[in-house]
């Protein structure tokens, strides 16, 4: 696997370059946009709160008076993190259950009605459930949408374990005498990571999303901790005084999980050409 | 016929039946006392005891199932332990508003999308197709309540066309009520018709490849009957398919928008009863949303004989 | 007379990988009431060539068509088919000229019923009502010999098989009368047996109706029984145009004469031996890609008879005294 070759092909299409770079940036600004400025997240100024977007205060100030712009960088860190944990556990658990369910052919109808019986519930419901039986916290908000998310990995995983499982070279190996779990890991699991990396792709924007729901709902993580989204939800009283305290959280929101459906659509079109047809 | 009908049945019912073990499961599994909660500070441990033998969760938990799924059998979903009153009838009081949100947010999105996603499909990588499919994924990423907000501020804070929340006085007209979920129902629908329109621009551009577009053109006839008749007939299980699934979201959508809205519905019910930690509510919620969804999902697979002459159970 | 004149027919395809000339200046004409046949092997353009009369190509910018395509109509008017206004084109289209296609599996809608799809047509065309135009919707179908008829036109494609859907295709082409019907290899994907039918059945109409018929195909075998005049493509081009006869009988360019050894038949004639044992004849080599065409003659890197000037320059067709032509500098030129 030539990585500068892949990342070429990758990227022709700019969209996807702009949005990897995007995200790049994002993750950089979160990370040393606070420090490097100087702009302390925490730091209240009563008689600034309100303010517009100025030279002093790039995106303004919130309702007590914190630097809007250093508090999304900042919480960009725990954004990002609780998306990140939820988009490589879902899909850890998702693709084991996923490689049983199409391996084994005696597992797959229970795994399977289990993974329906998960899917009937809406997204953002189930989160609600869970993380209201557990508790607010960071923690659970990643095992709540963890939970949500694993049985839509484990379908596609299971998907495309059933065709490789068909495959010549599986049987081969199964003639020879190679176990199970070898012949999982090593031959199949590699043909699975195209869709696996899409899926991740997108999980890691849905949960960006779901995070911030369940966040502003209140059923998310508890309102002292600055993610993008309680942080709408405390200032939202003020959005009529001043849109913005609600408009630039959001849009980087929507920025960074945008850009992460445009990667997770180029990483798609990579990998599986056949499909470029009809998207 | 029947016996596909006979054999989905039972496996909705299986489905079902794992939904209710996972509910059950779930609320029980729960940490804190909603009768410690419910009873205050000054509750003592008999008083505690007293309460908690009334909604029997004194019994062991085998036994609270079981108990459980005979009420569920005969239609009881229990009593709310907040609202005082049976969750069946807190659901069905909480019910119109949002039935009527998701009716008209998926009569929107679907208004939407699927003419987008077929003008996207015939102007495929022409200005119009980028346009739309540009829209499409932005509408996937923007955040349901954070739209709604922008919206409120815009169109019923500061031009006041629009309620700013609440559902009407008591006594309102259908007419009013429905004016108060206009703005709710425009989030929901723009934000759904994005997995709309890339589903239909997708089949369309699957059945405009097909051979019988061809003929269909070799016939001379105009290229509006082509698409519109010939190729969007075809296309449209996969549509309708996606159309099943946005009800889903729809609902789930509909959670989120009827806090920012302040709409007294199902999804604001759910919320309130999880932070309180009302399990009947819960559980009753989250059984009669399952239900809804597996029962829709059935429907659009009947759906698809009307659809396509060639699926036949 | 000709029903249809197509005079130095160009469509090259503007790609990313280059210029595809799938159809270079070809020229030929089909009698009125009689069967002109295109052979060639995949990729030599036949295809191309139909669906750039009836224009039915994708409409892209990077599709370029130039010559003339002159069609006598009904009234008498001849019409350049390529220049058409769209409106006029699609009045002709399944109405004067019909195309039938190779695939009869998937050339019809699979959500209307037969019956329908066949009245779309008539309704289209000969603006009758519904009633009228089902009725005669059956009457095609019992033309084609459809068995059971009046229960088919009721059925959707999916409920026949590949044969009596290609009959429904014939049907359908036929049910507005047209003077040109254009088979773009109709039996190809059917069995041997049903394809004898098919082709019966295209002659009988032929003969009831006086429509001309162009008829794409690869199979010789059906040439020689079903064709009156004979035009060979090799690389987009024609290189050989006769009547069947004189094309079997006296092959002038190397490609035809290579076709006709290639056939079993031949080989047993030409008892030709390669290690003790009778071995069937093949042209050797392959097409050479669209993208890079040999600088002269097309067929040259395969031909046995090429001579160096062959590689200069691409031959222009002959005609000989018999009113065949070829396009091979070794063919003599008489007229």
């Amino acid at each position: 696997m030539q990585l500068p070759l892949i990342l070429r092909k990758l990227f022709r299409r700019r969209i996807v370059l702009a949005a990897a770079i995007t995200l790049v940036v994002v993750v950089l600004v979160s990370l040393f946009a606070g420090p490097l400025s100087g702009l302390d997240p925490n730091e209240t100024a009563v008689s600034q709160r309100l303010s517009q977007p100025s030279t002093s205060h790039l995106l303004g100030t919130d309702e007590l008076g914190r630097d809007l712009f250093a508090r999304i960088a900042f919480g960009g860190r725990y954004s990002l993190t609780i998306a990140l944990f939820t988009a490589v556990g879902s899909i850890v658990v998702g693709t084991l259950f996923g490689l049983i369910a199409g391996f084994f052919r005696r597992l797959d109808a229970p795994v399977m009605r289990v993974v329906d019986a998960m899917m009937s519930f809406p997204d953002i419901l189930l989160a609600i459930a869970l993380v209201g039986i557990l508790g607010p916290s960071m923690l659970n908000v990643v095992l709540a949408l963890v939970l949500v998310y694993t049985p839509r990995v484990a379908r596609v995983v299971r998907a495309s374990t059933l065709v490789v499982r068909e495959l010549l070279f599986v049987e081969a190996a199964r003639a020879v005498g190679v176990s199970t779990i070898r012949i999982l890991w090593r031959h199949i699991l590699p043909n699975l990571m195209s869709p696996i990396l899409v899926q991740a792709s997108f999980i890691f924007a849905y949960a960006i999303l779901a995070e911030a729901a369940l966040s502003f709902l209140g059923v998310g993580v508890p309102p002292e901790i600055p993610t993008w989204g309680t942080m709408v939800a405390g200032s939202q009283q003020y959005a009529h005084q001043a849109l913005w305290i609600v408009l630039f959280p959001g849009l980087a929101i929507i920025l960074t999980a945008l850009s992460l459906q445009l990667l997770g659509d180029g990483i798609r079109d990579l990998l599986d050409p056949r499909l470029r047809k009809s998207m | 016929m029947t016996r596909y009908l006979l054999s989905r049945l039972g496996g909705m019912l299986v489905v079902m039946a794992i939904v209710a073990v996972l509910v059950f499961i779930l609320t029980r599994a729960a940490s804190g006392d909603p009768i410690a909660v419910l009873l205050g500070d000054q509750a003592t441990a008999e008083d505690i005891a007293r309460v908690q033998k009334v909604y029997g969760l004194d019994r062991p938990l085998p036994v609270q199932f079981g108990l459980w799924v005979r009420e569920l059998a005969q239609g009881n979903l229990g009593e709310s332990i907040f609202l005082q009153r049976p969750v069946t009838q807190a659901l069905w009081e909480r019910a119109e508003p949002t039935a009527l949100l998701s009716l008209m947010a998926i009569a929107l999105a679907a208004l939407i999308g699927v003419p987008c996603g077929i003008v996207s499909a015939v102007f495929r990588g022409k200005a119009i197709d980028q346009v739309f499919t540009g829209f499409a994924m932005l509408g996937a990423s923007i955040p349901s309540f954070w739209f709604g907000l922008v919206l409120m501020q815009i169109f019923a804070v500061s031009l006041g066309w629009f309620p700013v929340s609440g559902y009407g006085e008591p006594g309102a007209s259908l007419a009013a009520r429905i004016h108060c979920l206009v703005l709710p129902a425009t989030v929901l629908g723009v934000l759904n018709s994005a997995l709309i329109i890339r589903f239909t621009r997708a089949s369309m551009l699957d059945v405009l490849g097909e051979d019988y577009v061809r003929t269909a053109r070799a016939k001379g006839l105009s290229e509006n009957v082509v698409v519109l008749k010939h190729a969007l007939r075809n296309a449209l299980v996969p549509i309708v398919t996606v159309i099943g699934l946005t009800v889903a979201l729809m609902i789930g959508g509909a959670v989120v928008t009827e806090t920012v809205f302040g709409l007294p519905g199902v999804g604001n019910l759910v919320v309130s009863a999880v932070i309180r930690r009302d399990y009947p509510v819960i559980q009753g919620a989250l059984l009669v949303v399952a239900a809804i969804y597996v029962i829709i999902n059935f429907l659009i697979d009947l759906l698809y004989t009307v659809v396509d002459p060639r699926v036949k159970y | 007379m000709n029903r249809l004149e197509v005079r130095n027919l160009s469509t090259f395809f503007d790609t990313d990988e280059g210029l595809i000339r799938s159809v270079a200046d070809v020229s030929f004409n089909i009698r009125a009431g009689k069967t002109t046949a295109i052979v060639g092997e995949s990729g030599s353009g036949k295809s191309v060539t139909s669906l750039t009369l009836m224009r039915l190509l994708p409409r892209t910018a990077s599709t370029q068509v130039s010559g003339q395509a002159l069609f006598v109509n009904r009234a008498g008017q001849t019409l350049d088919l390529l220049t058409l206004p769209e409106p006029q084109m699609r009045a002709i289209r399944g109405n004067e000229v019909a195309m039938i296609f190779q695939e009869p599996m998937t050339s019809l809608n699979p959500v209307f019923t037969i019956g329908e799809q066949i009245a779309e047509s008539l309704r289209l065309h000969k603006g009758m009502d519904r009633a009228a135009a089902m009725a005669q919707a059956l009457r095609m179908l019992e033309l084609v010999e459809i068995p059971a008829a009046a229960q088919r036109v009721r059925e959707y494609p999916h409920q026949l098989s590949g044969g009596m859907r290609q009959r429904v295709m014939i049907a359908l082409a036929m049910a507005c009368d047209p003077t040109l019907l254009i088979a773009d290899e109709p039996t190809t994907a059917l069995d041997v047996t049903i394809q004898a039918q098919i082709l019966a059945l295209m002659r009988r109409l032929q003969a009831e109706t006086g429509m001309s018929i162009l008829f794409i195909t690869h199979n010789l075998g059906v040439v020689a029984h079903h064709a009156d005049d004979v035009a060979v493509m090799y690389a987009g081009r024609i290189v050989e145009a006769a009547p069947v006869n004189d094309l079997f009988a006296r092959p002038q360019h190397p490609y035809t004469q290579g076709l006709l050894a290639c056939l079993p038949g031949q080989q047993r004639k030409r008892a030709q031996t390669v290690d003790g044992k009778r071995r069937l004849y093949a042209i050797r080599g392959q097409v050479s890609s669209p993208l890079a065409p040999p600088p002269g003659c097309a067929f040259e890197p395969r031909c046995d008879k090429a001579i160096a000037a062959c590689r200069e320059a691409m031959p222009a067709l002959r005609v000989d005294q018999a009113g065949g032509s070829a396009r091979c500098i070794l063919v003599p030129e008489t007229a």
